[in-house]
Formats: structure tokens, sequence, C-alpha cells
């Protein structure tokens, strides 16, 4: 910052996206003493903070829920979700069958109980890889500085330029998933990998953001003088430091995943059907002929694709919020 | 000023590379890039022998990643599976994806940007937490189910609006604008009420109020001002999202723009059209974040002067 930005009476505090996007804002000021009786890690804070917060329980219990529909859907059905009854093709809600039934007489509640599996799984999947690729590089972009973090930010600077939806579309194209041939975990792992080769930069442009923003400080200045090893400072000093907004940002883009594989298996390109997916359903569902005719085909997988991601970004939110002392 | 836009110009030609380079191995190195070109079955051996000869692929990578951009410098985005021009096919429709486009833009900016201000200057009231929880279900919802719920209750049910948008007037277009929206109202709302209440709390504005300005004057002119400049960026940024929605909001109200050709595209194996049309995107939408990125500049002098 110069000088000339007090004459110009801005905020130097304001929102900058390019920049703090990338580094996820402003950390907590972990080292500030907190107030009160006792002393008290920000980690307690945040979790007295959370517990008084309705959301959190609401979006922690949805979470719970569909996270079991997904392990274990035998659970809430006995119907198989693979019998088709053609005579009773896109028969509304009965006793018989809740949510009515689909194009080729399958039953909309026992598909709509066995696609959790597939959404959670190419969420987790795709959050898991983007948060371990993710933090290595951008570790090592933070902590070496230098060339190494020039080369290391044009990479991710290279995956960041193609959004998301169309990279998607882009790789799944080139690399099909066949309907009959490709096993069901092999088109999630894929659906998962593209999602993931193209979202790492997000968290490595944290990570090195707060690496450069741990190293300077005393404490991690002290450690390297005492003879700590550098994985020994990553690990103690520099990771916990940065864990809490990786974890968040981890929490809403699973929610993201899901909703892009979503969409990618509704444009008929993510995951194919005999697989069982919400977005697949909602494909069916949505010619103009069939909204008219079977308007249930579309709710039921609509309503739970749409919770699922309401829960995963609603607890991302919430944690930020709890994590962030300025909201208080 | 004219520092920063070069700087900003030379960080951008890295990018343009890897990203073409990226695409096009992926295309045509590690993938087939015959897919699709023979309809159900797989291609004839001399078919391939003529393709590979024809796209350069018996050279070495860089030469054909070479000759493939001096291609797209010239506009030549290829040849698809009908034998027209890619960027023709392109060349016809973008008039209306355009236009949707800006409906849409025009509709989060004005809606996005009001929302957040009451919410922003009316902080922990009802029209705050209105906000930020419509919001919430705004950005969870995926587009195609907005999408289709809207074509349904709207379209269907209730008969307000047209069901589909085949013509693309402007009428017909209101929904489909509304649907493609929906997502970055939201985050525009929450961009704008996050930067606003932050700044009601800078020590300027303490100043200004201990000048004495009225509180019009205050939030009008000097908060909302600088609150509005990351709003703007945003909007530029979020036209890869903006493109992507448009996919599937044309798909789903049939409208014959460039997204509806994308889909078809796809569906029907069209692999040049699909690359074409995409590689064309992500250099729009890296075009575009370069200009908003000069113009953040101009927006924000203190960006440009580190």
């Amino acid at each position: 910052m110069t000088d000339t930005t007090r004459d110009s009476g801005l905020d130097t505090t304001s929102f900058v996206p390019l920049t703090t996007d990338a580094t996820g804002g402003p950390e907590a000021p972990l080292s500030a003493p907190a107030k009160g009786e006792k002393a008290r890690s920000l980690g307690t804070d945040a979790w007295e903070e959370l517990r008084h917060r309705p959301m959190f329980w609401i979006s922690a219990a949805l979470i719970m829920f569909f996270l079991i529909m997904a392990a274990f859907p035998q659970l809430f059905t006995n119907v198989d979700p693979n019998l088709a009854d053609l005579s009773k093709a896109r028969e509304a809600p009965s006793p018989d069958a809740w949510f009515g039934r689909d194009n080729q007489g399958y039953d909309v509640y026992a598909r709509t109980v066995y696609g959790a599996r597939a959404s959670i799984l190419v969420g987790v999947f795709a959050t898991l890889f983007v948060a371990v690729l993710g933090s290595f590089v951008g570790i090592i972009a933070g902590y070496r500085a230098g060339w190494m973090d020039s080369v290391l930010s044009r990479i991710g600077e290279v995956f960041l330029g193609i959004p998301l939806l169309l990279g998607g579309i882009l790789f799944l194209y080139i690399f099909p998933n066949d309907p009959l041939t490709t096993p069901f975990l092999v088109q999630v792992g894929k659906v998962a990998l593209v999602l993931g080769v193209l979202g790492w930069p997000l968290i490595m442009r944290l990570m090195r953001g707060s690496v450069l923003q741990v190293k300077p400080n005393d404490y991690v200045q002290a450690a390297r003088a005492l003879g700590a090893s550098p994985t020994r400072i990553i690990s103690s000093h520099i990771l916990p430091n940065s864990l809490a907004s990786v974890i968040v940002v981890s929490t809403i883009n699973l929610g993201v995943y899901i909703s892009v594989e979503a969409t990618l298996s509704f444009l008929g390109i993510g995951l194919q059907p005999p697989a069982i997916s919400w977005g697949i359903q909602i494909s069916e569902a949505s010619g103009i002929g069939m909204i008219r005719a079977a308007p249930h085909m579309l709710f039921f997988p609509s309503v739970a694709l749409s919770l699922t991601v309401l829960a995963f970004i609603m607890m991302g939110d919430v944690v930020r919020d709890a994590l962030d002392p300025r909201m208080r | 000023m004219g520092k920063y836009i070069i700087r900003r110009l030379l960080q951008m030609i890295p990018v343009i590379i890897g990203v073409t380079f990226i695409i096009y191995v992926a295309v045509f190195a590690l993938g087939d890039p015959t897919i699709g070109r023979c309809g159900e079955r797989a291609c004839p051996a001399g078919y391939i022998a003529k393709f590979r000869a024809d796209y350069n692929l018996d050279k070495p990578l860089i030469v054909q990643y070479l000759l493939y951009m001096g291609n797209l410098v010239q506009g030549d985005l290829g040849t698809n599976f009908f034998g027209n021009k890619v960027i023709d096919e392109l060349a016809a429709r973008w008039p209306v994806t355009l236009k949707l486009g800006t409906m849409a833009v025009i509709i989060e900016s004005v809606i996005g940007i009001t929302a957040g201000v009451l919410a922003g200057i009316r902080r922990g009231k009802f029209i705050d937490n209105l906000v930020t929880v419509s919001t919430l279900f705004l950005i969870s919802i995926p587009i195609f189910v907005i999408g289709s719920f809207s074509q349904l209750i709207f379209g269907v049910s209730l008969g307000w609006f047209p069901v589909t948008a085949t013509q693309g007037t402007t009428y017909q277009l209101i929904m489909p604008a509304f649907v493609l929206a929906s997502a970055s109202l939201a985050y525009i709302a929450r961009l704008m009420r996050a930067n606003l209440s932050d700044n009601l709390r800078a020590d300027y504005v303490r100043t200004a109020k201990a000048k004495g300005l009225s509180n019009a004057r205050t939030v009008g002119v000097h908060t909302l001002r600088n609150s509005l400049i990351p709003v703007i960026t945003f909007i530029g940024i979020d036209i890869g999202a903006l493109m992507g929605g448009a996919l599937v909001t044309e798909r789903i109200f049939n409208v014959n723009g460039i997204g509806n050709f994308l889909y078809r595209s796809i569906t029907q194996k069209d692999g040049a059209s699909v690359v074409g049309t995409i590689v064309c995107l992500v250099l729009i939408y890296l075009l575009v974040n370069l200009i908003v990125d000069i113009l953040y500049g101009f927006l924000d002098p203190r960006i440009s002067h580190d």
C-alpha cells in the first residue's frame, strides 16, 4: 500500500475479490489473547458460537441424513430401484409408490434414495482430491517461494482459466463414460477426477496465501532458528493455521461439486444410465411433455438434490461465520 | 496505469497458451479426435489416416499445436460432422445468446445490488435475514432445477410466460433470463451486503459522520461507490458461470443459441463442434477476465500501484 491510499480515503480493509478470494480473506487473529475469565482457543470460541446457531444443527442433520442414505439405502426402502413395471409408467404418487413412478415404471422414491450415493461419492472424492492436491501444491509454492512459486502459480492460473462446467463437458466428452461397459465406481471416479483437476488451484491459492501470511511470524522464525525441519514447521505451525479455512471452503465446494455433477449428468455427459443419479432422473423428467404428464418425476429428485447442496453450503457458511471474529 | 495494463497483458499470454495447450493435448493427443465422426460405428482405417494427415496429427506434438493455434488465430475452429465451419454455426447463433446474457446481467445487477444494499444497511433486521436465507436457497438449487420448475409453474401451470423461447424474442426470453440470473443474483446480493457492512464500519465513514454529513450522503456517495467496485468485477468474472448456465437454460427453454448448439452437439457426438465451441467460449472468458482486471485498475487506483 502506498501513501496515496490514505489520501484517497479508501478503506484499506475493504473487500478486494481478486486477492481475498484466493487467500480466504483476513485470517482470524490467532495470537490475540482471548478476553474473558479463562483463555479460550479459537476452536472453542467457534464451537460456542456454532452450538447456538440453529442453521448449524439443521445442516448437520441434513448431511448426516444424506450420508446414511448414501451408505445404507436399504434402510430407507425395500423396493428394488431397478425393477421397472412399464404398465405403471408415470403413475402419480400413491401408497404403493410414495413418490410415484417414472417413465420406465421405476419407483421414484427408491431411485431417489439410491441416487444419493452417486452425488455424495462424486462430491466427497472431488473435494478430497482438491483439498489434498491443492494444499500440497499450495504449501510448496508458499514455503519455497521464488521461481517454484511463480511456476506453480502460473499452472494454477491456467486451470482456473477453464470454467468448471465447460471444462467438465470437454474432458468428459473426450474421455466418455460408456453406459454399458464402464463400472459405476469408475464413472464416479472419472467425474470426480475431472472436477478435481479443474478445481485444485482454488485451495492451492488459499493455502499459499496463508503460508505466506504465517511464515514471517516470529514463532515460525524461532522454530526455524531452533533447528526445526521444514516438515515440522509445516505440520505444527503452518497447517493448523490454515486448516480451518481449507475445511470451510472445501465444505462449500462439496455442495458445488454435487451440483455440477448433477448438471453434467443432466446434460447427458456425466454419469450414464443405468447408473442411478439425481441428475439423470431430473434430465429424464424435464422434457416438456414429461413435465406436463408427470411433474412428480421432477419434484422429488430435485428436492433431494437441492437439500443436499444446501446442507453443505449452509454448513460451510455457518462455520465460516463462527470462525470469523468480525461477525460477532 | 500504463505499466499495469502492460503487465496484465503479459501475464495473460502464458495463461492463454497454457489453456489452449491443455485442451489441444487432451483432445488430439490423449483423446480420440475421430470420436463420433462416423456415427455409431468406429471409423474405417482409411478415414482415420486421411483425418490424421488433414489435421497434422502425424507431425510432432509441438508443431501440431502451433499449426492449430495458427488456424485458431485466423478464426478457424474446425469443421463439424455436417461439413459446416464451427465458427459459422456460432456466428449464426451468438446474437440470441448475447441478448439472453445481457438481459440476465441487467436482472442480476438491479435485483442483486438492491437486495444487497437493503440487507447491508439494515444489518440484523428482518430484511437482512430474508436476503441471507433466500440467497442461500438460490445458490443451493442447481440452475436446471430452477429452470425446469419455472417452466412447470410459470409456463405450464400459470401460463404467465411462454413455455419455450424458440424464436428468441425479448418477451420469450424474460423467464430464461431470470433463471439464468438467479444464482449470480444471489452471489451479488451477498457480496454487496458483505462489502457494504464492512465499509460502514470503516474509519472514513466515521470521519464523514463526524463531519456532520447526512446518513444518505455517507451511504449513498462514499460507502456505496466503494462497495460497488468488487461487485462490478464479480459480474465480469462470473461470465464463466453464466456461460455454463446459458447452456442449461437454452436447453430447457429451447433457445436457439450457442448453449443449445453445444448441448445438441454433445448429444449428437459432434466432436468438432463441442471442442470448437468450448475453445471459443474459454477464450472469450479469458478475454473478459482480462478486461475486468484492467477495469479494476481504473476503478480502484490502489490495485495498480503495487
